[in-house]
């Protein structure tokens, strides 16, 4: 625009659009992906063209609910062929430690550059609820693992690693949750062990998320991460008796008042004002860095929300999808400690 | 056929994970594959207390030495410990103690045996998501830590289980200094420690 690109200023190495935008201060938006219950990619591509201009990463869910569907890095691969940036979700309830550092290697390798360590629903609450849950490590644990396998290149057991592997880590919370004083220092934990962004559980109760958010504040936490705040639509009676039931979801009397108290057909209109309102909401409280949207298969729901809220479009500065970067050193920000939070808001 | 998903009238959780009969928890005891969160039986504080007594001292270090020389001993030793313990803590004898760090409510009866705190699938009144009927375990801790000022605690990073352990004595372990790199020292924030 102004210089030629020789005389532009050196820009600080990230490890992908995510990590950009929110280390240059910028609104992050991410949304959640649920792969097929099917050996195709057709589905995840859809909608990795339907949303690829409106968001910086998409997640790939690793048997959310307990319910076996494609694998989460099968699911990424298929977003970074369709130029969409995915974020791989990990749980511990299907892999031992072997098994978890072997796919934390394997995305790298892949070029995966965001992943979210999580525990994981436990299996009872699946389709297959004989499974064995395996619960070898926590989600602290794995956030651990994950830090010493890219910031001092070895596995567990000591052995050296001939490329250390390089993403964003990322966790989750869940401010709605029990014992709710202690989620802001379980927050702290998790930065502790690695993590260096956080993406939450649904909110639809904004008044717990500014409690949540006064607390990692006092704490001083918000300097150390990035948090993403998971937002999502509810579409009809339905998804309202689904949502309730969902563990770890809190739905507010008043949210569920206004919910019930619209015809069935005007339902997905309100469920967007909603959404919209609650971003907006989030938008103003200190520390918070962008939102997660849930929209369980609602395609459409994500452009016309964030249009709504005024969020507005992606730009995506980087010329390259993220599938085509070649090599993508870690930052010397993040050598040892998380974050390294630059100017954020 | 719907095998799965049917949600319980009271709880409103899938049916599977409905309250389960008294005669079920004892045939399963400690071998299920999902423990289920446990009261102690006991006050944090009085736990606190006698926990300074058993610190590793000339006398604790030399017993255990003795103990573990002579295996039929350190069978019934190990007997003994398993017996009291699960009274008290529902201990499963995963023999890497970390009571210390939890106001003494184990982290092993978390159904997803989680050793830094609560999951995000808490209910918002403290129940477990996994066994609605009972009290997160975790929340458990919390309260207990709280209440003896032992906050401070649930912020140390806790180390994964060595799983060739189970079965063995926590108690010899812990006096024979196997225990020392369980979890940091501090929360770790400052001065981020390897796993």
């Amino acid at each position: 625009m102004t210089n030629s690109s020789a005389a532009a200023k050196p820009e600080p190495e990230y490890f992908g659009r995510l990590h950009r935008r929110l280390a240059t201060g910028g609104f992050a938006v991410t949304a959640e992906v649920v792969p097929p219950r099917g050996a195709t990619l057709n589905g995840i591509k859809r909608i990795a063209t339907h949303l690829r201009e409106w968001i910086d990463a998409a997640n790939i869910t690793d048997g959310q609910g307990a319910v076996t569907r494609m694998s989460s890095w099968a699911g990424s691969l298929a977003l970074m062929q369709a130029e969409v940036e995915p974020v791989m979700q990990f749980s511990c309830r299907d892999r031992n430690r072997i098994a978890l550092q072997a796919d934390l290697l394997g995305a790298s390798a892949l070029k995966i550059p965001n992943i979210l360590c999580i525990t994981g629903d436990h299996p009872r609450f699946g389709d297959q609820p004989e499974a064995k849950p395996v619960f070898d490590f926590d989600s602290v644990q794995l956030l651990w693992t994950a830090r010493t396998l890219r910031n001092e290149k070895r596995l567990l057991s000591d052995k050296k690693l001939s490329v250390a592997p390089s993403w964003f880590i990322g966790a989750v919370e869940n401010p709605s949750a029990a014992p709710q004083r202690f989620r802001a220092e379980r927050l702290g934990k998790k930065i502790a062990a690695g993590a260096q962004f956080f993406q939450t559980q649904f909110v639809f109760d904004v008044p717990i998320v500014e409690r949540f958010m006064q607390q990692v504040r006092d704490l001083g936490l918000d300097k150390r991460c990035y948090i993403l705040c998971g937002v999502g639509p509810i579409r009809s009676l339905r998804a309202l008796e689904f949502l309730s039931a969902l563990p770890g979801v809190f739905i507010p009397e008043h949210v569920v008042k206004r919910m019930r108290g619209v015809p069935e057909d005007q339902m997905e209109h309100e469920a967007m004002e909603l959404c919209s309102e609650t971003i907006q909401q989030l938008r103003e409280i200190p520390g918070i860095n962008g939102v997660h949207i849930i929209a369980s298969g609602w395609d459409d729901f994500i452009p016309e929300v964030l249009t709504r809220a005024n969020v507005g479009k992606r730009q995506h500065d980087d010329p390259a999808a993220p599938s085509e970067h070649v090599e993508r050193p870690t930052p010397a920000s993040t050598s040892s400690s998380s974050g390294g939070q630059a100017s954020a808001n | 056929m719907r095998r799965y998903g049917v949600l319980n009238e009271t709880t409103g959780m899938p049916e599977s994970a409905a309250v389960h009969s008294q005669a079920e928890r004892e045939i399963a005891g400690s071998h299920e594959v999902s423990p289920r969160p446990w009261k102690p039986k006991a006050s944090a504080a009085s736990l606190f207390s006698f926990h300074r007594v058993l610190e590793p001292n000339f006398v604790w270090r030399n017993m255990a030495r003795g103990i573990e020389a002579v295996p039929p001993l350190y069978k019934a030793f190990t007997w003994v410990e398993e017996k009291t313990k699960r009274q008290i803590f529902g201990c499963r004898m995963c023999a890497q103690c970390a009571l210390p760090t939890t106001a003494y409510a184990c982290p092993q009866t978390c159904p997803k045996q989680l050793r830094n705190g609560p999951c995000g699938g808490v209910f918002p009144d403290g129940r477990c998501e996994v066994y609605p009927d009972m009290k997160c375990v975790w929340v458990i801790a919390y309260e207990r830590a709280e209440e003896t000022g032992h906050i401070e605690d649930l912020r140390r990073l806790v180390r994964p289980i060595d799983h060739q352990k189970w079965g063995q004595s926590s108690w010899i372990n812990y006096w024979r200094g196997r225990d020392d790199d369980l979890w940091t020292e501090d929360d770790g924030l400052d001065d981020p420690k390897s796993l």
